[in-house]
């Protein structure tokens, strides 16, 4: 479903991501992992072109995400994003978080994306919440507000961004569950997270990824049993010693 | 000097300063400061886009306006203003303009210089993410512009823009260049015609110290209540 081919990127002279090529397919969930500024999520704005590539392409169900003729914001309306900081409207209440896109992108009905939110926001389990506003919420339901808020649309597939790498320890839980409720339901995933556990329990597939390069692309089991680089099985004693 | 003062002259001159001194004073603020916020928003929007030739064009504006006193730009569109419209209308005369029509379309493109770089800094004041977010969402950039940056930009502005509001209430005293009739000037008329200059420009002072006053302590109960929750 995603297909991203011999990608690169450079601010100025310095290259982020070279050559980059992997593939998602629907309903699968892909981890990408791999010690920091290595280019994950630059990689993954790219898949909805919140960061710009300069070199290979990207297609979302054949469209090419790098094509000046594509149109950006109906593609970007049908993936879901999840950001590290939850990146919540501050000014607008919860339920306004959730139906503001699905009415003035999708051009739902009001009270049909009311609806819609409501449900969404049970489902991540703050249906009493609606009214308040993002600086009420702890991180932890700030960040469940978030995917239900990207949910919302309807995606085809969702991407997070490190979702829990800014949430204090005991609210990563929350939702790491909801993630993992939502990879169960057969959602396609792309999740940049340095949650281990999280990746040996639901993921397809890991990438690793060091200096810009994806330097492996294997099933999970694979991955966590015998990883076939040395920069990958570095990084795992690193931080899976404890 | 202040051994006769007569304050009876205030009282009986109290309607003509404000029907149609404060009156003047007071419309010509609030429409300047509504199309200026409007016109400078507009402005910042240009000097932060990427349209190639753009943002020069605003930023040009702006400095030049922003480097001229407020008093020759008066001046500048009193005089011109007629001419330039005979220019676009191809009249065969100069297109009389009302003074207070000069006055009003002075205050709106100057204020709008100012305002433009308040907006622009409360604009850029939003974190990207939230720029981010709202892509993502799938939203154009006029949605995510009127819905997500301006909402909270002029949020965080609010209190720069009043200030700068309080200003310009001050400064529209300036119109007396093109003899027209505010607040500050109907106060100067009576003070010269009846020699009541001490009484009147001390009156005038305490007006305008208790308007600002006011206007300041309005903002900040105004801020408290539509405050962003963080």
């Amino acid at each position: 479903m995603i297909t991203i081919s011999k990608v690169s990127k450079w601010y100025g002279k310095i290259q982020v991501l070279k050559n980059c090529s992997a593939e998602v397919a629907k309903g699968e969930v892909v981890v990408v992992c791999g010690p920091s500024g290595s280019g994950k999520s630059t990689l993954i704005k790219c898949v909805n072109a919140l960061e710009p590539f300069q070199e290979g392409t990207i297609t979302v169900e054949g469209i090419s995400v790098g094509d000046p003729k594509t149109n950006l914001p109906k593609l970007r309306a049908r993936i879901g994003m999840v950001f590290q900081h939850f990146e919540l409207f501050p000014h607008l209440s919860v339920i306004r978080n959730l139906t503001l896109s699905q009415i003035k992108v999708l051009g739902r009905d009001p009270k049909a994306a009311a609806e819609k939110a409501t449900k969404l926001l049970e489902r991540v389990g703050l249906g009493a919440h609606a009214q308040k506003y993002p600086g009420q919420l702890s991180g932890g339901q700030q960040q469940r507000v978030a995917i239900a808020r990207a949910l919302a649309m309807d995606p085809i597939a969702m991407l997070f961004d490190e979702p829990t790498s800014a949430l204090d320890p005991e609210m990563i839980n929350e939702v790491l569950d909801v993630m993992v409720t939502l990879a169960k339901e057969g959602m396609t995933m792309i999740v940049v997270t340095h949650e281990m556990e999280f990746a040996r329990k639901v993921a397809n597939r890991v990438v690793f990824m060091d200096k810009g390069e994806i330097v492996e692309d294997a099933p999970t089991a694979d991955f966590f049993g015998k990883p076939r680089s040395e920069r990958a099985q570095q990084f795992l004693s690193k931080i899976l010693q404890h | 000097m202040f051994s006769n003062i007569d304050w009876n002259v205030i009282i009986r001159s109290l309607p003509y300063l404000f029907f149609d001194g404060m009156r003047f004073t007071i419309m010509l603020t609030l429409m300047a400061t509504a199309g200026g916020i409007v016109i400078g928003t507009l402005l910042a929007l240009a000097r932060l886009s990427n349209i190639p030739g753009l943002s020069q064009i605003a930023g040009t504006y702006v400095n030049l306006i922003r480097s001229m006193p407020l008093v020759l730009v008066i001046f500048w569109f009193y005089f011109l203003v007629p001419y330039i419209g005979q220019w676009i209308t191809g009249a065969s005369r100069p297109i009389q303009v009302g003074a207070f029509l000069s006055a009003l379309v002075t205050f709106t493109l100057f204020e709008a210089a100012y305002f433009c770089e308040i907006m622009r800094a409360g604009i850029q004041s939003i974190p990207r993410g939230q720029v981010q977010a709202a892509q993502a969402l799938g939203m154009p950039y006029w949605t995510s512009m009127l819905e997500i940056i301006l909402p909270q930009a002029f949020r965080n502005m609010l209190p720069i823009l009043l200030t700068q509001t309080i200003i310009l209430f001050q400064d529209t005293s300036l119109v007396y260049v093109i003899s027209v009739t505010d607040f500050l000037g109907a106060a100067s008329k009576i003070a010269q015609r009846d020699g009541r200059l001490v009484e009147m420009y001390l009156f005038a002072a305490v007006v305008y110290f208790v308007i600002s006053l006011a206007a300041s302590y309005s903002v900040r109960r105004l801020q408290n209540r539509i405050a962003i929750i963080r």
